[in-house]
């Protein structure tokens, strides 16, 4: 009985690998903006495209864009699932319970989501990067070149992914700089182009020299620019590379970028998915895995700041170092982290309060 | 010189198949569009408005999809019609639809995890009350101070949606969400769900009540002393005057009526389809349901085809994007032409074009 159950399986998986061969691989992505937004939408668009390059005839890649969180992106993945898509990676927050409710329905479908916590069935998967280690690089240049000991930080939204990097940015600034005081500016969007750009206005006129997003579009850049190279600031999800010169060639407003890769994320699943060797997962990806990556540095960065950055990002890449490294304490002077002891996964995701030096409170 | 010229009498079957004419004049500058794009016209016209419809294995599935998505465009679309037939423009249904969620979402959760069979009725008269409430704040500035409902509801709807930020991020968070925005998943909690009533028709609660109001409005506007008042108030108001209709209260009645039939679809869409509130619960529903109600000449049976058609766009645009590759924006234009022809019909229903310069004669 149980033998015939083995072979019988085993039949039924050497029937599905020769159907594989045969037919493409169909991995889909659902985009929550348009694909030529040049942030984040762009650079998951940007890992599609990669799979597709890597795997050639063996896989079809299909997507679809500027789906609404919710109701719609439910439909939308359903429809996906029935259409035959094999894989299919929904790549934002708000797709979180709509992509465990279609992964009910379709468990032979696998799903990949991106940025949330809920695996509520054994085809789904999360994934997301440690963008915190982006935020250490361009915190510790910021402390390094701000003349006004001034630093800014545009946050979408009061979640642990953002707090986590407002507290990353602001220490290794002041770990650089001890006299850094940092302005955050909540927008409470993750694409508006007028509202960051009012953001980053608010933030200039208030003499910040040195300004990150954690939002999308390019309009904070754009906002710099108009101070004739006063004040800097970093690409965000993309490389922004339009923004390192100014039109009339002059030194421009981005002196580098936090970049995020879903290339070698989204490669190696739909590889695993082809050779048979995918398992569900929770992945949280990096430096070390190229996920998170540091752009090119312009000549606006001292050369001894950009010895020190490329320091810190290889010691981050071997695994060496850990942005979150005690001693550390909280804005009440509690300590969470002893002396040399790094934080654990677990309390970084559900990071919910300012490190120590931190004047603004986070909204409620 | 070309000039338009009022027709004293429009003519009325025109004017009833003017939508049709609308539509296919929309597949055919659409299939030009797609041309342009590289796409087979006549494909991506069959995959928008014939496969979700008629082709497995997506039909079984967009059939009752095509209800979820025209319920609440329907339900939203039939009160403003109403106004729109008494000159009353309310044109912030979607910030009704956003506080309809928000105050029934509460209301329920209010009182998480009860299984009381109470829960859900509450979280109704919560979701109709506060799409109500939110439509009183330009009704009484506009009995009161004179003020303009266009503006005062428009603005109001980017107050909405900043309320339901804040009570995703702060009142209404999951507390067993780790910190990120949105509420629990109403979906989850069978005392304030809002399910299919029967499996794979998509008919839920919200559904079921357009239908309800579609007919209801029917009856009123034809039958219905009520309905009379608010026509007359629409096409002839110094004769309503005399007639005895209170503008006061037509002002009330048609943004009080909206108001609550708003929030009542934003209640049923939380409740079900959508399952939280979350920062991106608004999905333009308001906003849409205003070309509903002119595509579905503000006639209640009108703006149930019309309401459906929209609903087909919609899910036949994520089809032809899923299967042709598509752009979205194409599929946008696509949904503007829709709107732009009916509106171009609509002037050549009514006005004459003439061509040649008016000989002033004395």
């Amino acid at each position: 009985m149980i033998r015939n159950l083995l072979l019988a399986s085993a039949a039924t998986l050497g029937l599905a690998t020769a159907a594989a061969a045969q037919d493409p691989t169909e991995a889909c992505f659902v985009y929550v903006g348009p694909i030529g937004d040049g942030g984040w939408t762009y650079q998951h668009h940007q890992g599609a495209l990669a799979v597709k390059e890597t795997y050639g005839d063996k896989v079809n890649v299909r997507w679809q864009e500027s789906v609404p969180e919710g109701a719609d992106s439910e439909r939308v993945i359903t429809q996906m699932a029935l259409s035959g898509c094999d894989i299919i990676f929904t790549t934002s927050f708000g797709y979180m319970d709509p992509t465990n409710a279609v992964a009910a329905k379709f468990p032979k479908v696998k799903f990949e989501h991106a940025t949330g916590y809920k695996r509520e069935h054994s085809n789904v998967s999360s994934y997301n990067s440690r963008f915190y280690e982006g935020r250490a690089v361009v915190g510790h240049i910021a402390g390094r070149m701000t003349k006004t000991n001034k630093i800014g930080y545009i946050a979408s939204f009061p979640i642990p992914e953002v707090i986590m990097g407002i507290n990353s940015y602001y220490n290794h600034a002041k770990a650089v700089n001890p006299d850094v005081e940092l302005v955050v500016t909540w927008v409470y969007t993750w694409f508006d182009p007028a509202k960051e750009a009012d953001a980053a206005r608010a933030m200039l006129d208030q003499g910040v020299d040195m300004i990150t997003a954690h939002t999308d579009s390019t309009a904070p850049l754009a906002e710099i620019a108009k101070e004739g190279g006063s004040a800097f600031g970093f690409g965000q999800a993309s490389d922004m590379s339009a923004f390192a010169t100014n039109d009339d060639g002059s030194m421009g407003p981005r002196i580098t970028s936090i970049i995020d890769d879903w290339s070698p994320y989204y490669v190696k699943r739909v590889g695993q998915l082809m050779d048979g060797t995918y398992e569900q997962i929770d992945s949280w990806g990096g430096m070390p895995e190229g996920e998170v990556v540091i752009g090119p540095m312009t000549d606006a960065i001292p050369a001894d700041v950009q010895a020190e950055a490329q320091g810190m990002i290889e010691a981050i890449t071997a695994g060496e170092y850990h942005p979150f490294t005690g001693p550390m304490f909280n804005q009440a002077g509690e300590q969470f982290l002893a002396d040399g002891e790094t934080i654990e996964d677990g309390p970084l995701l559900g990071m919910n309060f300012y490190v120590q030096g931190i004047t603004a409170e986070i909204p409620n | 010189m070309v000039r338009l010229e009022k027709r004293l009498n429009p003519n009325r079957t025109v004017a009833m198949l003017t939508p049709l004419l609308a539509v296919l004049l929309t597949m055919l500058a659409g299939g030009i569009m797609f041309a342009l794009l590289g796409n087979d016209p006549f494909e991506a016209i069959r995959v928008i408005f014939w496969d979700p419809l008629f082709a497995e294995p997506f039909a079984s599935y967009s059939r009752p999809q095509l209800l979820v998505k025209a319920g609440p465009l329907i339900l939203i679309a039939i009160g403003l019609s109403i106004g729109f037939r008494a000159g009353i423009w309310n044109i912030g249904a979607e910030g009704q639809y956003i506080m309809g969620a928000i105050c029934g979402a509460a209301a329920g959760l209010a009182f998480y995890p009860s299984e009381s069979p109470l829960i859900f009725p509450l979280m109704v008269l919560f979701g109709g009350l506060g799409g109500w409430a939110w439509a009183m704040i330009p009704a009484v500035l506009k009995v009161r101070f004179g003020t303009n409902e266009i503006l005062v509801s428009l603005m109001l709807v980017y107050v909405a949606e900043n309320i339901l930020a804040m009570v995703s991020t702060g009142v209404l968070r999951n507390p067993e969400g780790m910190g990120f925005p949105g509420s629990r998943n109403l979906g989850h909690w069978d005392a304030a769900s809002n399910p299919e009533l029967i499996e794979g028709t998509g008919m839920h609660w919200g559904v079921a009540l357009s239908l309800v109001v579609v007919i209801a409005t029917y009856v009123m506007m034809t039958r219905h002393i009520r309905g009379f008042h608010v026509r007359l108030a629409g096409e002839a108001p110094r004769a309503a005057r005399f007639a005895g209709v209170n503008p006061t209260r037509i002002v009330i009645f048609c943004l009080g009526l909206a108001g609550a039939l708003a929030g009542l679809a934003g209640l049923f869409e939380v409740s079900g389809p959508a399952g939280q509130i979350t920062i991106d619960f608004a999905s333009g529903y308001g906003f849409t349901a205003i070309i509903v109600a002119f595509l579905g000449r503000l006639h209640p049976v009108g703006i149930l085809l019309a309401g459906l058609l929209m609903a087909l766009t919609y899910i036949g645009g994520e089809l032809a994007q899923l299967l042709l590759g598509v752009p979205a924006a194409a599929i946008q234009l696509f949904q503007g032409m829709l709107l732009f022809f009916l509106l171009a019909m609509d002037v050549f229903t009514n006005y004459r074009v003439r061509f040649g310069t008016t000989k002033v004669t004395a």
